[in-house]
């Protein structure tokens, strides 16, 4: 999908070059910036009611519900930047339960001083983000913050979905013999992210992954609602989500080694740094563990979708040590696959 | 991916393997010298299929793990001073010295931070010339050409709010220290090939000849580990004790000259005191007086503290390959990479956080 018009969009003229205290007081420069900056781009009926409350339909059933705050350093990356990023975070931590994102409410927590040329690009690709997405903001707060209280701007967002009936997915459902499968590369968000951030002085062509991929759950769910656990690996990546499903289900995972893919030049930047792509944030990747009789007919539908192109089953679920990842090597062995301690530390050498 | 798919061929690894197997006659212990071959036998399960003849035992090549503490007490009470810029490689910044670690300095308000080259801590220094900029300069004869080029860049510069706090340590002392312990049961040794990149060989044939020790000199990929393996082992069953370059697409005898010459200049030889196993005589760097004035122990007066090891860890006898990280009885209950009481559990590289991450009991 294409938004050349958003794209060419010129930063609208306000009274002031950059966010003031005041712009967050509540009063006319608030108004102001909310009529320039963010009513026309996120603008939907019911978001123009301009109420308190965004008053929604229910079409009954399960909502699932979910929130998550961006602080990303730096905001704009190769791939994306913190307002797609946002969005599409959201999105998919609302769609990992099978739900379809509806709506969702934005909070943004500027820095006093912030140029509004650098919101009103953040801002243009949140709107390019919900509508992929197909999700209206129908609910918003801005305030503004003392310069050196915050990092330029933070983003938090909280999304609505529906749950169709009989889908049930859940860390805790794994069962003996199910497949796991990946919708493509890992550790590209996180690395494009570590390769700019200040201090790292090699060239780099590594980009984010940051998308949302609602659409392709919808085209797993037209498989079965059969599906057992989905995740999108984001921080700590792989190795974290599959922790958590062998610890909720209380049984085992095996992978099977070199199957995982990661692009040639993520690797490159993994090897130079010392670090494991299995444990690096994805923003547009799922894992999703599916029973074995329809792992290849998922396998199909996700390679079909754009976003699940090199999609490809890495592992099983297993009775054998219950609570453990393991992965197999080249050689035979056996390795146990962890949760990392915390952040990814670059090795000395 | 070039230059390291070749090296981690699992149909040649396995051939290697089966020819090791074939060799092999009865028990032999060889170290593994650097931390990086010990990540990469525990990742690659290659301890679990060797013949049961071999026991890898894990030297002391980590450079986090071998810093003593008392270097992270006296880099903490630098950072936390107001007019520092304290920058150190990553790993550095989570070991524990006696009471926090360097992450706490920086959420006390320390400015504290990670850089992947000295030469950045360089330019942090020209960038902000009314603070004090200091690098943690720590690790073995790898490391050194780089924390040597800082400090002789900084002089050439006239950069004189720039300095290094130096633990530097060099593998073939602590090879002899390990040698001639009475309690040694080491027969072998693969060399660390990184620290041959900038050495060269010369200094171990006088180790090989005097110890009778077999020293190959291995790479870091999954092949190379394995070649230095079978090599050593075919020494060991032949009664051989030679040094062997099986790292020779990067190691040349003579090491990288102009990187030696840069190291003469800047440092100068003098005992050290490593984690776990105390003093070794001459066996790390310091800076040489002509660079006096970017020796952070000198300008921060921090060489009154002294910081004694604490005694429930055994890392030091880990070190020496006395003993494996399961045989503590805190690995993984009161020690973890969580909160880890000693540096072998601290960095992914340390023998015990190897065999925490890769190889608690999978069948």
């Amino acid at each position: 999908m294409d938004f050349p018009e958003a794209l060419s969009c010129p930063v609208p003229i306000l009274s002031h070059d950059t966010v003031q205290l005041a712009h967050g007081a509540g009063g006319k420069l608030s108004s102001e910036m909310i009529e320039k900056i963010f009513l026309p781009r996120f603008s939907n009926t019911t978001l123009e009611k301009m109420e308190d409350q965004a008053v929604l339909d229910n079409p009954g059933g399960r909502i699932a519900f979910s929130t998550d705050t961006f602080v990303v350093d730096p905001i704009f990356f190769p791939g994306g930047d913190i307002g797609d990023l946002a969005i599409n975070g959201t999105v998919n931590d609302v769609a990992m339960s099978g739900a379809q994102p509806k709506f969702m409410s934005v909070g943004f927590i500027l820095e006093e001083g912030l140029p509004f040329e650098t919101l009103h690009r953040v801002v243009l690709s949140m709107e390019k983000a919900a509508k992929i997405a197909g999700v209206e903001i129908v609910a918003g707060d801005t305030k503004v913050v003392n310069r050196g209280s915050c990092d330029k701007l933070f983003i938090n967002t909280t999304g609505i979905g529906f749950v169709p009936d009989n889908v049930h997915i859940s860390a805790s459902n794994l069962k003996s013999g199910d497949k796991i499968l990946i919708s493509g590369t890992l550790a590209d968000h996180g690395m494009a992210v570590m390769t700019t951030r200040e201090g790292l002085s090699f060239q780099s062509t590594v980009t984010s992954d940051t998308a949302g991929l609602n659409h392709l759950v919808s085209d797993i769910l037209s498989v079965s609602n059969d599906i057992h656990a989905m995740r999108d690996p984001t921080r700590g990546g792989l190795a974290t989500s599959l922790n958590e499903f062998a610890a909720s289900s209380q049984i085992g995972i095996q992978l099977y080694g070199d199957t995982i893919p990661v692009k040639e030049n993520v690797r490159g930047a993994c090897e130079i740094l010392g670090i494991d792509p299995l444990y690096v944030a994805n923003e547009g990747k799922l894992v999703v563990v599916v029973p074995p009789e329809i792992a290849d007919e998922v396998l199909a539908v996700m390679r079909r979708n754009s976003l699940g192109k090199d999609s490809v089953i890495v592992g099983e679920v297993t009775e054998k040590h219950p609570g453990i990842v393991a992965m197999s090597t080249g050689l035979g062995a056996n390795r146990i696959v962890d949760m990392p301690v915390g952040e990814q530390l670059p090795r000395i050498c | 991916m070039k230059y390291l798919d070749e090296f981690r061929d699992p149909v040649v690894a396995k051939k290697i393997l089966t020819e090791i197997h074939a060799i092999t006659t009865q028990p032999w212990v060889i170290m593994e010298i650097c931390g990086g071959q010990t990540h990469s036998i525990i990742r690659n399960g290659i301890d679990q299929v060797l013949p049961k003849e071999i026991e890898l035992v894990h030297g002391p090549g980590c450079p986090v793990c071998v810093t003593p503490l008392e270097i992270i007490d006296k880099a903490i009470e630098i950072a936390g001073r107001p007019d520092v810029i304290f920058t150190s490689f990553g790993d550095m910044l989570r070991v524990p010295g006696s009471h926090k670690d360097l992450f706490m300095v920086r959420s006390e308000g320390g400015d504290v931070r990670t850089v992947f080259s000295p030469l950045e801590s360089l330019k942090i220094a020209r960038e902000n010339p009314n603070k004090e900029v200091v690098f943690l300069a720590v690790g073995f004869e790898t490391t050194a050409p780089g924390n040597a080029m800082a400090v002789a860049q900084a002089a050439k510069e006239g950069l004189t709010n720039f300095s290094e706090l130096v633990s530097h340590v060099l593998v073939p002392p602590a090879m002899e220290a390990l040698l001639s312990s009475p309690l040694n049961r080491v027969q072998g040794y693969l060399a660390a090939g990184h620290v041959c990149t900038v050495m060269g060989w010369d200094e171990y044939d006088p180790i090989a000849k005097k110890y009778e020790v077999p020293i190959v000199i291995t790479g870091f990929e999954p092949m190379d580990v394995l070649d230095g393996i079978l090599h050593t082992v075919k020494q060991l069953e032949a009664g051989t004790h030679e040094v062997e370059n099986r790292y020779a697409r990067i190691v040349e005898q003579g090491g990288n000259q102009p990187a030696q010459k840069l190291i003469k200049d800047v440092f100068e030889i003098t005992n050290r005191k490593w984690r776990g196993i105390g003093e070794i005589p001459l066996s790390g760097f310091k800076i040489t007086r002509k660079y006096a004035a970017h020796d952070a122990e000198l300008k921060f007066e921090v060489s009154n503290i002294i910081t004694e090891e604490p005694e429930i860890c055994i890392s030091g006898v880990i070190l020496q390959g006395l003993k494996k990280p399961h045989d503590c009885p805190a690995f993984g209950k009161e020690c973890t990479p969580q909160k880890p009481l000693g540096a072998t559990m601290v960095s992914s590289e340390g023998a015990c956080a190897a065999y925490y991450l890769y190889q608690r009991i999978v069948d």
